[in-house]
């Protein structure tokens, strides 16, 4: 046997557990420090609270976690929240029978969601064009779009069931809360268990490998925009429901930001072929509970951005050494 | 050459993880002294260089430069001008000529930089080195030879004395090859040490003046090159007689079908009128300089590329592959010659790599049924004998010989009837390289219609019963067992007959 042979396991086992456990450890710690320090951040109102908050910038993550790990990057989702969601509810508006016009919103939001992924897909694999390039395009068009049907205004609804809709809570938990989690279990089937998921590693870890292996690297790259968008476009129903109305201006600002951060702190690589669905709900979790903490605490709102940009680089700090 | 020693490395001894990659080795160089340091993958030839060059320190042993104790460190190397020219070359693609040999001690007038003197200087080193280029042109438009040169003229402008070359000719033709030693030779005569580390025993003889062998980490001997042949410093590097390594030669039947059959096959500028067939069962080789057109050729078959005239038949069938995916589905594997980039994803474990292309087989519904996958890929550890304690761990962490082995699996795994194998062995320790010569073998008698590019003769002749010689992008001339020989393969690769 030569030397060679005998290198061949350089990282024990348990550290590699250990990196991939670092984003619950990271939310566990995070839990029991705001659980013990504050009173009304432990009430299980508060707690359900904050699962609904962060599900649709979580719904928006689950894309973007599939996006990143095939090695792109989608910065159009919170764009094409507010496009799909104005959209939704305008068409709401032009029917008469409520509950028609709810089924119609529902297919709306997902369709110019689909849409919207689709066109990010095409510009990205038929185009050739750099992802960052191709989704920054796309961010402003969305808006600009939803700005110029909204006129740059709140759309609101008059309708009582989309309202239910969004306020519903079986068993007391957020319908929102709902959808995110069953999201994030079926994201994490498709990542984990299906050959798409492998095919998505493979894709971002290596390009050329892929194609070398047979692999349809464009068709791969493009599924990932496409969820990407019908995610966008599920958050913008679960978010315009619940309030019953949408703003051109504000709804989904920032979220790719959002989801872009919750992914890496839940341990997706930035240079793509790595990372979990489980570390990406861990990480938007993260960042949910530390506005809460931050709001329950009284830290000035304006410092909010500081902690989470903290939290961030941390993160990826942490990722670093753990690479090495 | 000097008396006194240039270098003087003692006792030198490093391991990782617990596993000793230089035991004790001792020696020391010289001044205007051109030294070949030779020995199989995983001999220590790399942790040696990357000792001397400060890269890694050692566990123990000392290291004396010019007389005085030598603390390795990147700054320290360099401060003594002992500069290491690895294969993956450390330039900046999108700066110049100038300012790659420049880069870090650019030349300044009253604190700007000053853009003229080094545009003569650069030229007058590119000059040196018969290789006149543009100071000015962007070191991405160059040749693989030509950076090779820019690497040189930034050690010359180091001042450079000691130069450590990691494998500097794998990647360059032999007119090429002819230019660099030319240069050393003209390098050690200015006084400059070199250390020349290679695979090749030829070019050893050629250009050393001394040849150091390690094996296992250890010393084996030091000789005066003239003192030495090829054959015993390959002897001494493996240990054992090398000629032991190629199975026995396989005929296929003269009345087998050609499963394989390429006529008038072209490629952009890059391949014209390429017509030859592959018999079911054989083992047939395409030989010829870099930049003949043999990967262009088996990417073309591959669906890497588009053909763009002539056409490609399998078992009478024709074919014209738009992807991989093509030609997969017609039955051909391809293993690249660039196993870190192309041939493996370097994050997934063995399983996974192995069943990347023939995921599908392991599906049910949508859903990857893991146990079966990991069952097959232990069958090819077995069958193939690659070590690795896990299946899921990445196979980066393997030696490059398993690695192949993975690679050579995960195209298997496909059941294809046609296999092209690139550069099957290139980089791989021996014993794999025998295992592989053994699995070609057993292949081509299961009847696989085998290919082998290979840039090394010794294995075209050990291993084909046919072989094709091409250049600049068509088939020069075809030769057959038992008249293929070095001689006529260089011959017609460099079209001199």
């Amino acid at each position: 046997m030569s030397i060679e042979n005998q290198l061949e396991t350089r990282i024990p086992r348990w550290k590699i557990l250990l990196g991939g456990a670092r984003p619950f450890i990271a939310l566990a710690l995070l839990l029991i420090v705001c659980m013990i320090s504050n009173e009304s951040f432990r009430s299980a109102q508060n707690l359900l609270n904050i699962t609904r908050q962060v599900a649709c910038t979580g719904i928006a993550a689950l894309g973007m976690t599939l996006v990143i790990i095939a090695g792109g990057i989608d910065l159009s989702v919170g764009s094409l929240l507010a496009l799909s969601g104005v959209s939704a509810v305008m068409v709401m508006g032009r029917i008469s029978d409520p509950v028609t016009a709810v089924i119609a919103a529902m297919l709306v939001s997902l369709g110019v969601g689909a849409l919207g992924g689709l066109l990010n897909g095409l510009i990205v694999t038929a185009g050739k064009v750099p992802p960052f390039i191709a989704t920054l395009g796309t961010l402003s068009i969305f808006r600009s779009l939803a700005l110029y049907m909204a006129d740059a205004g709140t759309i609101s609804s008059s309708n009582d069931y989309f309202r239910a809709a969004g306020g519903c809570a079986p068993l007391g938990i957020p319908l929102a809360t709902i959808c995110f989690l069953a999201l994030a279990a079926v994201f994490a089937v498709m990542l984990n268990q299906t050959a798409f998921g492998r095919h998505v590693c493979a894709v971002g870890s290596n390009p050329r490998a892929a194609r070398y292996a047979a692999i349809p690297v464009d068709r791969i790259r493009f599924g990932t925009y496409l969820l990407a968008g019908l995610a966008a476009g599920v958050a913008a129903f679960l978010f315009s429901s619940r309030l019953n109305s949408i703003s051109s201006t504000d709804a989904g600002l920032s979220y790719e930001l959002d989801a872009i951060a919750g992914a890496i702190i839940g341990g997706t690589a930035m240079s793509g072929g790595k990372g979990s669905i489980a570390g990406t709900v861990a990480g938007i979790f993260i960042l949910g509970i530390i506005e809460n903490a931050l709001d329950m605490w009284g830290a000035p709102v304006n410092l909010h951005g500081l902690v989470k940009g903290l939290i961030i680089i941390i993160a990826v700090l942490i990722q670093r050494q753990n690479n090495d | 050459m000097s008396d006194a020693p240039l270098l003087e490395i003692s006792e030198l001894t490093k391991s990782y993880s617990g596993v000793t990659v230089l035991d004790h080795v001792s020696f020391s160089t010289y001044s205007g002294l051109v030294l070949g340091l030779i020995g199989e993958n995983g001999a220590g030839k790399s942790t040696l260089i990357k000792c001397i060059g400060g890269v890694t320190s050692p566990d123990s042993g000392s290291i004396r430069f010019d007389g005085r104790d030598f603390q390795p460190s990147i700054a320290n190397a360099l401060k003594n001008g002992i500069i290491t020219i690895p294969q993956e070359f450390n330039l900046a693609g999108t700066l110049s000529v100038r300012e790659n040999i420049f880069l870090g001690r650019e030349l300044k007038k009253c604190g700007f930089l000053d853009h003229a003197a080094m545009r003569r200087t650069a030229a007058e080193l590119m000059e040196k080195l018969h290789c006149p280029l543009p100071p000015d042109q962007p070191v991405s438009e160059l040749s693989i030879a030509q950076k090779q040169l820019v690497e040189i003229a930034r050690a010359l402008n180091c001042e450079c004395r000691l130069l450590i070359m990691d494998e500097p000719t794998t990647v360059l033709n032999p007119p090429e090859a002819e230019n660099l030693f030319r240069i050393m030779r003209s390098m050690r005569d200015q006084g400059i040490g070199l250390i020349y580390v290679s695979h090749k025993l030829r070019e050893v003889k050629q250009v050393c003046d001394q040849v150091l062998i390690l094996r296992d980490g250890q010393f084996v001997s030091r000789t005066l090159i003239s003192k030495i042949s090829v054959k015993e410093m390959a002897n001494r590097m493996v240990g054992r007689e090398l000629s032991t390594i190629f199975p026995p030669k396989i005929y296929p039947l003269s009345d087998a079908p050609a499963v394989l059959q390429v006529s008038s096959l072209s490629q952009a500028d890059r391949l014209h009128d390429i017509s030859f067939f592959l018999r079911k069962g054989e083992i047939m080789g395409f030989a010829g300089l870099g930049g003949a057109g043999r990967t262009e050729l088996a990417e073309t078959l591959y669906g890497i590329r588009r053909k763009s005239g002539g056409t490609i038949r399998i078992d009478g069938r024709e074919i014209d592959p738009a992807s991989p995916v093509d030609a997969v589905r017609a039955g051909i594997a391809y293993l690249s010659e660039d196993r870190q980039n192309a041939g493996t994803i370097q994050s997934f474990g063995l399983t996974e790599n192995i069943t990347l292309i023939s995921l599908r087989k392991y599906c049910r519904g949508p859903f990857i049924r893991k146990n079966e996958e990991d069952e097959a890929a232990a069958s090819y550890l077995d069958r193939f004998r690659i070590k690795a304690v896990s299946l899921r761990a990445p196979i980066r962490e393997l030696s490059g010989g398993n690695q192949q082995k993975g690679a050579i699996a995960k195209s298997l795994d496909a059941q294809p009837r046609i296999f092209i194998f690139d550069e099957p062995t290139r980089g791989i320790d021996i014993q794999s390289r025998g295992e592989i010569y053994q699995f070609i073998h057993q292949l081509a008698e299961d009847g696989m219609a085998c290919l082998v590019i290979s840039s090394d003769l010794e294995e075209i002749i050990g291993l084909c019963s046919r072989v094709a010689v091409m250049r600049e992008g068509t088939i020069a001339g075809f030769l057959e067992d038992p008249y293929i020989t070095e001689k006529e393969i260089m011959y017609l690769a460099a079209g001199v007959k």
